[in-house]
């Protein structure tokens, strides 16, 4: 089933969107108790990258007392790679034993960034970005959101997911949302079923695309990100994603600046939006809006085939 | 003879109706499930009210079936939140009012209350409703009135995808726009859409009537457009009176979709092969 919610506090207010979507991926807990992702994206500096990730899974620490020697021999060998590409580790945060949270001076690429540390065991970017955070672990989104210390993160908008495990696995790797890789500062969540999932990851691999997971949410931010690298701007990059990716599926996608929403031609899974001169609000039940809105507010269903995106 | 041509003519057929209220009204000798387990006697003019805010949406049925038990007829229940599953399996007249939204499978399985809801509702909203009257003054979400045997479901708003779906009997009106494959396998009954119906509208029906007041982006397969007469005109106006509503074009120039009745009225061919001659 899965769950999904997004929010976007509109003519550059800031809010404690921490806080907010917490609220509303708690009361969509019943949509998917096992995994909760926040995509959540504060002031960009715009010459600095936040990364955040992780070098272990959540399962791994319960394996052994080995795991936590690897873990830091692991981190140890991803602050040597960051400085040997020219990388300046100006703040670094622990947020769990296996996940971080680095401030980083570099101006080189991405993409090769991102390829030199995952050759490392065990490490995985869950984002790359000037103003995006991507958390995302195993649990509800009141016990993410406390193990990260998410309320009180003062931003302008954000999007995610309570995941119900169908096709993949119960793990972090699994977990939405995605980044879309080498893109800074943009994520993805989804709720629904890619059929022709295989088809488009070997496509876009052969385009030299990495995936991290076998969960077709990913294709998504993938293809997005393939999308935008030839130049297509998001919207027209999500209205073409309608026409080639096979399946039921509704999907929210945030850059530094943008929440965007799309759903497909069956108008097979939910979203309901409510939308206001200040603020959106799209989640996959209206009780998820309700957490933060909680008198009455005027909320409709987007149609089949829809796209629409916002700015800050 | 003249009676069963009428009904007929409007999409309507003469086989006995299933539900308490249906029945009676179609054969009111018949005392066969007359009486429903769980069902209640209650007046009208007896009225409760109460917030729904602080309570679980399984406490709020159970008050509502609590305050049938005393006899209230009039329950108006302030705060629903949009919590789900509120007003359902309710198996007796009552007027029944939701000062706001309810969320996913409102009021479904009913059979006899007049509800009104003064906001919106989400999805499968009137599920399986058998008689009586529900009322949204505001939006409702994808399959509304889903598998509807009888009684009037009415959104003065939008409604999304899937209208109707499996719908065998009763009416349903929407005031506003309608999303893809509305009346999806309809069997009986009428829908009624003034605003636009998104594409496959009537997809695989094998009977019952499709009104559309507004532009119809494509209709599914086997379904095709009937000829209004002057009956469907003079029901439409009846039933669009009753709840307040108005079509911008009038009623004698809406749309009228019918089954084209090539695809489920069996032949030699299979289904799937007809789907392929059509």
């Amino acid at each position: 089933m899965c769950g999904i919610a997004g929010l976007i506090h509109r003519g550059g207010k800031t809010a404690d969107v921490g806080r907010e979507m917490t609220a509303m991926l708690q009361s969509l807990k019943h949509r998917g108790p096992d995994s909760t992702g926040f995509a959540l994206y504060g002031k960009p500096d715009k010459n600095k990258l936040v990364l955040r990730f992780k070098v272990a899974e959540q399962e791994d620490i319960a394996k052994g007392f080995k795991i936590h020697h690897e873990i830091k021999e692991r981190r140890a060998e991803v602050n040597r790679r960051i400085e040997q590409l020219g990388g300046k580790i100006e703040d670094e945060k622990e947020a769990t034993e296996y996940a971080f949270r680095y401030v980083v001076s570099y101006d080189g690429d991405r993409r090769a960034l991102a390829d030199f540390v995952e050759d490392v065991e065990g490490a995985e970017f869950l984002s790359i970005g000037h103003g995006l955070e991507l958390i995302k672990d195993l649990g509800d989104a009141n016990r993410v959101s406390t193990q990260y210390g998410l309320p009180g993160f003062i931003g302008t908008h954000g999007i995610g997911h309570t995941r119900m495990a169908t096709e993949s696995d119960v793990d972090i790797r699994s977990a939405h949302p995605y980044w879309a890789y080498p893109f800074a500062d943009v994520s993805v969540v989804h709720n629904g079923q890619l059929t022709n999932y295989w088809n488009g990851r070997r496509a876009l691999e052969r385009r030299g695309h990495r995936f991290m997971s076998n969960c077709d949410s990913e294709l998504i931010a993938v293809y997005l990100a393939d999308k935008m690298e030839e130049g297509a701007e998001l919207q027209d990059a999500m209205k073409e994603s309608i026409r080639e990716l096979d399946g039921v599926f509704t999907y929210l996608v945030a850059t530094a600046d943008r929440l965007g929403m799309a759903k497909d031609e069956m108008a097979a899974k939910p979203m309901v939006l409510y939308e206001s001169d200040d603020f959106i609000g799209l989640a996959s039940e209206e009780v998820a809006i309700r957490s933060v809105f909680p008198h009455e507010i005027h909320t409709f269903d987007p149609y089949e085939g829809e796209v629409r995106v916002w700015k800050a | 003879m003249a009676l069963k041509t009428k009904s007929h003519d409007l999409g309507m057929h003469t086989e006995r109706l299933r539900g308490r209220t249906q029945q009676r009204f179609f054969n009111p000798s018949e005392d066969e499930n007359f009486v429903y387990h769980d069902s209640f006697t209650v007046d009208f003019n007896k009225r409760a009210e109460f917030d729904a805010g602080p309570l679980e949406a399984q406490a709020i049925n159970l008050k509502i079936r609590e305050l049938m038990s005393q006899g209230y007829g009039s329950i108006n229940i302030k705060n629903p939140g949009a919590k789900h599953g509120l007003g359902v399996g309710i198996l007796n007249r009552l007027n029944l009012t939701f000062e706001g939204s309810l969320g996913y499978f409102g009021c479904g399985l009913i059979d006899g209350p007049n509800v009104r809801i003064t906001g919106r509702v989400g999805w499968s909203c009137a599920e399986n409703m058998m008689a009586g009257t529900l009322v949204i003054e505001n939006n409702a979400g994808s399959t509304f009135g889903a598998a509807m045997r009888g009684g009037d479901l009415v959104c003065k708003g939008d409604v999304g995808a899937r209208v109707g779906i499996d719908q065998k009997g009763g009416t349903i009106l929407i005031g506003g726009r309608a999303g893809a494959f509305c009346g999806f396998m309809m069997q009986r009954g009428r829908m009624v859409i003034l605003g636009d119906a998104g594409k496959n509208l009537g997809d695989s029906m094998y009977d019952g009537t499709i009104y559309v007041g507004g532009k119809i982006d494509g209709l599914g397969v086997d379904a095709v457009p009937g000829e209004m007469n002057d009956l469907d005109v003079a029901w439409l106006e009846r039933k669009l009176k009753l709840y307040g509503l108005e079509t911008p074009r009038g009623v004698k120039n809406m749309t009228k979709i019918v089954a084209g009745k090539q695809l489920w009225n069996y032949d030699n061919l299979e289904p799937s092969e007809k789907k392929l001659v059509l």
